[in-house]
């Protein structure tokens, strides 16, 4: 009786293990700088996009928001959408998000400032409620932030278990005459990123997409 | 502070020092040479007999593990060979069954055709009458010159054509009775030719159980020879097990790829029925639910050879009632069936599925789409295999049984075999450890050799002045003057014995 009982546990403890379902779902935001100085490079951002529905699977989270004067809110929110675990249904989601995104890069209205610091806030909390084992924040931005009158964006990142990763980011006039500028505003963003726990990256070559999230 | 790294001073020189170290060494080691060389000694038994000991239970495991690989040989051999008689009976039996069940019917035509050939025989061997003798009679009559009497001539030409007449209805006669002897003999041939094809039948029959016969003969032989477990039956066994591992081996390997494409025709529509979003330890749910799927269809296929009896894994089928091992065959072919319809269909949602993607993949890419996707023969090629490959994989339960039966010899063997090397590398521990322990206690005389050439001219010179003061008294001598022969392994022989 006492062996029996001890095979059943074994058995038991087994089968919880196996059942265990871990959660390997990705979680991508991605910031598309809307302000004057980068509007005209958000065509770029589309093919991104596009690489990234190519290759998110069933039950990934992918979100798209728009970095504007004040980008900390829900209405900055573009686009979002959890892939359905059938395949099908998840292709039909990515039509969709597809067409969505491709609406409001042809209408989008170009923002006077550049709140990135709030578009990264807005992404890590839209991120930890999705429950997504991997996080990505992508950020579609020179880095250039820009903050109107009355925001304060001096909240500590809380970023553990993030990548961040900025994409395109395009050397301004003054960079180009001084590239210390550049290289300390791409510095400040990866300290901030690393302050807060996550991990940074820079892709300024857009043909090497498939690094996106291979690496994090 | 310290001679030579690591001695204490004694002296101010330091050459001194290491000097007077090394005399006390040597005397030391001088002092200790008897125990040192017990000890060495000791040490090195230990090692040869430890391992040889090792070794010893080795052999006596490998051994055993030979006896009953050759008890798993003889009794695979054995089945093998019963099962071989026990199917050459069967054919017999049903040979004679369908042969011979007619002989009676067979002997019934065949008496028939001997009563008929025997009348036929008895019609046909009445004589037709033979032509009357006085035809010579007529010839006679009629060469007589007809004489001037016209009364005799008339007559004799009477007599004449009487005689004419007669004689041509006896050969017509004749005639009738050759024609109806030779209708006889043609009724006769058909009947004779029928009864050769009879006879025919039964030789043949008769020769197939005389092949069977001399075959049986031979199982028989191969039986005795495994029962009375020759050189050559062992030598036969074994070597058809290896062919046989290998071929089935070979045979599981290509079904092996066919599970496979099996799988990838599978896994990507499971994930439309479980999710493609759950994983299970570290593989998707999905996945696993296909694998499952597969493994269900090769357990159906096993349980369906199983119930016809081709093989052997589970006796408990075999030995079942044929009711119920023939109600076992048709629900495990119904279960094939309804998976392969399962998967036929699967394999029809992967092409739409497959296409879906395709085309998303194309509309992200900014491509048009090919009008190649919209072919069916893929889709139907798919289909079809999707409900082929279950039914293949069912006949992997034979190469599986022959597979797992000549495991279980090869694996004794190649275990025996790492037993035997096991062993030698054991004992050639202990000796290597055995000579070791000799090539020390040499060393270690070498390295006192100044204490030991010391010993034996101070043992010479006493000897010498022992010999002067009393030469009778020889016995007391303590040896010839030379350095007194060590043997180190005197001890080490009477502690082996």
């Amino acid at each position: 009786m006492k062996s029996f009982r001890f095979w059943l546990i074994g058995f038991l403890i087994l089968l919880a293990g196996c059942s265990q379902q871990s959660n390997r779902a990705k979680g991508v935001y991605m910031l598309l700088d809307t302000s004057g100085t980068y509007a005209v490079e958000l065509s770029k951002a589309r093919l991104i996009i596009n690489y990234l529905l190519g290759t998110l699977q069933p039950g990934d989270t992918m979100a798209v928001g728009c970095i504007d004067t004040g980008s900390f809110s829900e209405k900055d929110i573009v686009a979002k959408v959890t892939f359905d675990a059938r395949p099908s249904v998840a292709n039909n989601q990515k039509r969709a998000f597809k067409n969505k995104v491709s609406s409001f890069v042809t209408g989008v209205r170009q923002s006077r400032y550049t709140d990135i610091s709030g578009g990264l806030l807005q992404a890590i909390e839209y991120l930890n409620e999705s429950g997504a084992a991997n996080k990505y924040i992508l950020v579609f931005s020179d880095l250039q932030e820009e903050l109107a009158q009355g925001y304060v964006r001096d909240v500590p990142f809380e970023l553990s278990g993030f990548h961040i990763i900025a994409l395109n980011v395009t050397k301004l006039r003054a960079d180009n005459q001084d590239p210390k500028i550049y290289l300390a505003r791409v510095e400040q963003w990866r300290k901030k990123a690393e302050k807060g726990g996550g991990t940074w990256r820079v892709i300024n070559d857009l043909e090497r997409l498939d690094n996106i999230l291979a690496k994090g | 502070m310290i001679t030579a790294g690591f001695l204490p001073t004694i002296t101010a020189s330091p050459f001194l020092s290491t000097f007077i170290w090394i005399i006390l060494i040597l005397v030391a080691m001088y002092l200790a040479r008897k125990p040192s060389h017990r000890c060495l000694i000791s040490f090195s038994l230990i090692i040869r007999n430890s391992m040889r000991l090792f070794a010893t239970s080795i052999k006596l495991a490998e051994k055993r593990l030979n006896e009953r690989n050759r008890d798993v040989l003889l009794s695979a051999g054995r089945q093998h060979a019963e099962r071989c008689v026990e199917r050459e009976f069967e054919r017999i039996s049903n040979s004679v069954q369908r042969e011979l069940e007619g002989y009676p019917q067979v002997q019934r035509e065949l008496n028939e055709s001997i009563v008929k050939l025997n009348e036929d025989h008895n019609k046909s061997s009445e004589v037709p009458q033979a032509l009357p003798d006085w035809i010579k009679v007529i010839k006679a009559i009629a060469s007589i010159r007809p004489a001037s009497d016209p009364i005799v001539g008339n007559m004799l030409e009477d007599i004449h054509q009487t005689l004419s007449e007669q004689h041509v209805k006896a050969l017509e006669q004749q005639r009738m009775d050759a024609s109806n002897r030779h209708a006889i003999l043609n009724r006769m041939l058909p009947l004779l030719r029928g009864m050769k094809k009879i006879l025919g039948g039964l030789n043949k029959s008769l020769s197939e159980l005389n092949f069977r016969a001399k075959r049986i003969d031979r199982y028989m032989d191969n039986y005795e020879q495994i029962r009375e477990q020759s050189d050559a039956a062992m030598g036969t066994l074994s070597s058809s097990s290896m062919t046989q591992f290998f071929i089935s081996g070979a045979v599981l390997l290509i079904a092996l790829g066919g599970a496979i494409i099996n799988f990838n025709l599978i896994a990507l529509p499971m994930s439309e029925m479980v999710g493609g979003a759950s994983y299970l330890g570290p593989y998707k749910t999905s996945d696993i639910a296909g694998l499952v799927i597969i493994c269900l269809e090769i357990c159906t296929g096993i349980f369906l050879m199983e119930s016809l009896r081709i093989t052997q894994l589970f006796p408990i089928i075999g030995s079942m009632d044929d009711r119920l091992r023939m109600m076992l065959f048709w629900i495990a072919l119904s279960l094939l069936a309804i998976l392969a319809g399962v998967e036929s269909s699967l394999a029809f949602m992967r092409d739409r599925i497959a296409g879906d993607m395709e085309a998303l993949r194309q509309s992200l890419a900014g491509v048009k789409p090919s009008s190649v996707a919209g072919s069916v023969i893929p889709t139907v090629g798919q289909m079809v295999m999707g409900f082929i490959l279950p039914f293949i994989l069912t006949f992997v339960a034979i190469p599986l049984e022959s597979f797992v039966a000549s495991a279980r010899t090869i694996l004794g063997i190649i275990a025996a075999w790492i037993l035997r090397s096991l062993a030698f590398v054991l004992r050639l521990i202990g000796q290597l450890g055995y000579y070791t322990g000799r090539l020390m206690i040499n060393l270690y005389d070498l390295f006192i050799f100044p204490a030991l050439w010391l010993e034996g001219v101070v043992t010479q010179s006493l000897f010498r002045t022992q010999t002067k003061g009393n030469e009778t008294d020889k016995e007391k001598t303590i040896g010839p003057g030379t350095m007194p022969s060590v043997e180190p392994l005197a001890e080490n022989k009477e502690m082996a014995k």
